[in-house]
């Protein structure tokens, strides 16, 4: 019994260096010097690309997250995926009425990912049909031709991982960013 | 299209894992991997263990219950004292004393039940040296339990089962360390942060906002999550956050990851009992479960949300996409929930709770079934086994015969712990969640009104219960009354099954195997799958279809209705 408890002991110890220590910084390092990008947040100048950020639209492309929704923490920090509505929520059938008009009096039509919430809430992209649904209200905006925004559109599309795994979708920063010097190009 | 072939990609990839991996498997705990013997030795001698001693049921089990003891105690204080230690870049007070324990004893019960979001509760250092570490040390202890079943089943005349501290340290050395490491870089390539900075902190003067970020040590920890089938995520979305899971191919290797212990190691059942059909016949009988659940939970999803469809402005040609990710979509989604409610681990990439009802269900019955399709590490098979004498019991009642495993006699004592070992987890759930039904402590926890709330509550103590640890989440767990009643059942769903597992392998491993003869009753072939398939499916059929039957399924006929 004593020598178990003594084993108990240190085998905790042991095994709370080599797994809480060791193994997370050695993966620290070689995390941090081979990918150093994606190890960091994958930031870039305008923010991060895996993370949402509340656009507005018409003058943006909008992703799935009007803000109403995220909540912030101490230090306002972003806190992912809070409470999520059931299936027979009137909660939640109320909240796609009302960001579906929303979407309408910005001349969008509604599309099935833009008027629901992700689980992290911080979902970073859009499918290319909710893309497209927002060309018609943004060209219009921007005084631009629809075309143009298509063709950007096609730019920063991201296919199926190896042709097959997951979504083809479109990473709303980055089609922002391009939007960007679109219309800086225009006004030129 | 591109799901099938996801689908038959992870199905290769595990049949060449189940093979290797799993005669790896065997050959570790036979101790012939020695590449870190010398490690090894050092760990032995400082734990002064003789690493060829053996230990009977009993000592195995004490050592098994202090070292968790000490674990939980260890953890708690880390969590309690977090705000004094360093690697705190947000400056986190300490833990609450409720809600510390329960989150130590969901880790080191290997339930990963999180009462708290990650990213505004927890040090980084607390996610290291507390949760990282027993996430690897309870997979472990699993494994190990399994293991020792399997000794008893495949020795005779002999009481020892193994030496934990032996089985504990080959475990996290030469199974899970390697593997979680690989994995690890694999997703901080992909995009998962692996930083120890603090928060990113963002000005985009585009559309001018402003963010803080929480960051943190996550791809490393991502890993040994779905490896161990943990399922506990460094921040509060889980596998949904795109720092966890950046890209479908996480999202893949996840569910590789989680499938690939509980599923190889009926191989090294079959290898160490000398009938690689022996675990064949359990495999099939998962495989089986898990292929109809998953499923029919892949088309429940691609059907639409009711309560989107109720508000007529959209079609949902792509499925219900309340709570879950674009870069994933509802197939690939759906494969990883299921996936992690079929096994212990609980990890989500999207939000449970906005599944349609009767995906839902499908996620609710994995648990209820035992987790047995694969399972958790180690749990899986330990309590496949258990229904499987079950089975042959009931099997030799039917053709009058006494009943045997593997040349074991199955008798009185043996049936009694292994309908002990399955029955604990249902009589948990039920009380439990009829206490929280009745007291208002309980009734006040559900987000959600009307049968979502009772399933919130239901699914709470199922996943506990079952150490699961994924959550319908719109439940408010952070209060004195599910910390602790969530912590019972953690506890009782971990040790009440593993301590009448560890009392069946040293029974068995006792007794004299008797030769086969022509009136065995053959349990190494479809039949004997069939039979093990339906002794689960009623044993966890009665004994939850009442409750079931006023949360999702009522949800499912209540066409209109919304609450």
């Amino acid at each position: 019994m004593i020598s178990n408890i003594k084993r108990s002991i240190l085998s905790c110890v042991i095994l709370l260096i080599l797994c809480g220590l060791i193994y997370p910084l050695i993966g620290t390092g070689i995390g941090q010097a081979l990918f150093h990008f994606q190890a960091n947040g994958s930031q870039i100048k305008q923010g991060s690309m895996l993370i949402e950020q509340n656009w507005k639209g018409p003058q943006w492309f909008q992703g799935r997250n009007d803000g109403s929704v995220i909540t912030l923490g101490p230090d306002k920090v972003l806190i992912s995926g809070t409470n999520q509505p059931g299936p027979r929520s009137k909660q939640l059938e109320q909240s796609v009425v009302q960001r579906a008009q929303q979407l309408i009096k910005e001349g969008i039509i509604p599309a099935n990912d833009l008027v629901t919430t992700s689980g992290s809430l911080l979902d970073p992209d859009i499918s290319v049909h909710d893309a497209n649904v927002q060309v018609p209200a943004i060209a219009k905006y921007h005084h631009i031709k629809s075309s143009a925004l298509y063709s950007l559109i096609k730019q920063v599309t991201v296919h199926k991982q190896f042709g097959f795994l997951g979504n083809t979708y479109i990473n709303v920063l980055e089609l922002n960013i391009k939007l960007s010097h679109l219309i800086k190009t225009v006004k030129k | 299209m591109s799901f099938a072939i996801t689908l038959l990609i992870l199905f290769v990839a595990l049949g060449i894992s189940w093979r290797y991996f799993g005669s790896y498997m065997a050959n570790v705990y036979q101790g012939r991997v020695r590449f870190l013997h010398g490690f090894e030795k050092i760990i032995y001698a400082i734990l002064d263990v003789d690493e060829e001693s053996e230990q009977t049921w009993k000592g195995y089990a004490t050592s098994l219950i202090l070292f968790s003891a000490f674990g939980i105690l260890f953890t708690y204080l880390i969590l309690r004292f977090q705000g004094f230690l360093p690697l705190n870049p947000l400056h986190f007070g300490s833990v609450s004393p409720a809600l510390a324990f329960n989150t130590s004893v969901s880790f080191v019960s290997n339930t990963n039940w999180q009462n708290y979001a990650g990213e505004t509760t927890l040090s980084y250092l607390s996610q290291m040296i507390g949760l990282t570490v027993q996430q690897f040390v309870s997979a472990s202890v699993g494994i190990g339990v399994s293991i020792a079943l399997i000794r008893g089943l495949a020795r005779k005349n002999n009481p020892n089962i193994g030496n934990f501290w032996v089985d504990l340290v080959r475990g996290v050395l030469y199974i899970l360390l390697p593997i979680a490491f690989i994995g690890g870089l694999i997703f901080v390539g992909q995009g998962a942060v692996q930083t120890l900075a603090g928060p990113m902190v963002i000005h985009d003067a585009l559309n001018n906002i402003n963010q803080v970020i929480p960051r943190g040590p996550v791809g490393f920890m991502e890993s040994i999550k779905q490896l161990g089938t943990n399922g506990g995520g460094f921040f509060n979305a889980n596998g949904a956050h795109p720092f966890e899971d950046p890209t479908a191919l996480t999202l893949i290797l996840s569910v590789f990851l989680i499938l690939i212990i509980p599923v190889s190691l009926t191989y090294t059942f079959g290898k160490m009992v000398n009938s690689v059909k022996q675990g064949l016949a359990l495999l099939m009988a998962m495989f089986i479960i898990f292929s109809i659940s998953l499923g029919i939970g892949v088309y429940a999803e691609m059907q639409p949300n009711p309560a989107v469809a109720q508000s007529h402005y959209v079609k949902q040609v792509n499925g219900n996409m309340v709570g879950k990710e674009t870069r994933f979509g509802v197939p690939d989604t759906a494969l990883y929930n299921i996936t992690s409610t079929q096994t212990s681990t609980g990890s989500v990439a999207g939000a449970n709770d906005s599944f349609t009802p009767l995906g839902g269900l499908v996620l609710l019955s994995g648990m209820m079934l035992g987790e047995v399709s694969p399972g958790g590490v180690g749990s899986g098979l330990y309590t496949i086994l258990l229904f499987a004498l079950i089975a042959v019991f009931i099997g030799g009642l039917m053709i009058g015969r006494t009943p045997e495993y593997l040349g074991k006699k199955i008798q009185s004592k043996e049936v009694k712990l292994a309908a002990l070992g399955v029955l604990i987890m249902p009589i948990t759930v039920l009380i439990i969640t009829a206490i929280a039904v009745s007291v208002q402590a309980g009734i006040s926890g559900p987000s959600n009104t009307g049968p979502h709330g009772f399933s919130e509550i239901l699914y709470a103590f199922t996943s506990q219960a079952n150490n699961n640890g994924s959550a319908f989440a719109g439940l408010n767990g952070n209060t004195a009354f599910y910390n602790i009643t969530g912590s019972i059942a953690m506890i009782l769903g971990r040790f009440g099954i593993i301590i009448p597992v560890l009392a069946l392998a040293g029974s068995l491993g006792a007794k004299q195997t008797v030769p086969t003869s022509l009136g065995t009753f053959k349990t190494d072939n479809p039949t004997f799958t069939f039979l093990v398939i339906a002794v689960i499916i009623i044993i966890g059929g009665l004994t939850f279809f009442p409750a079931l039957s006023l949360g999702p399924i009522i949800e499912m006929l209540l066409h209109g209705r919304f609450f």
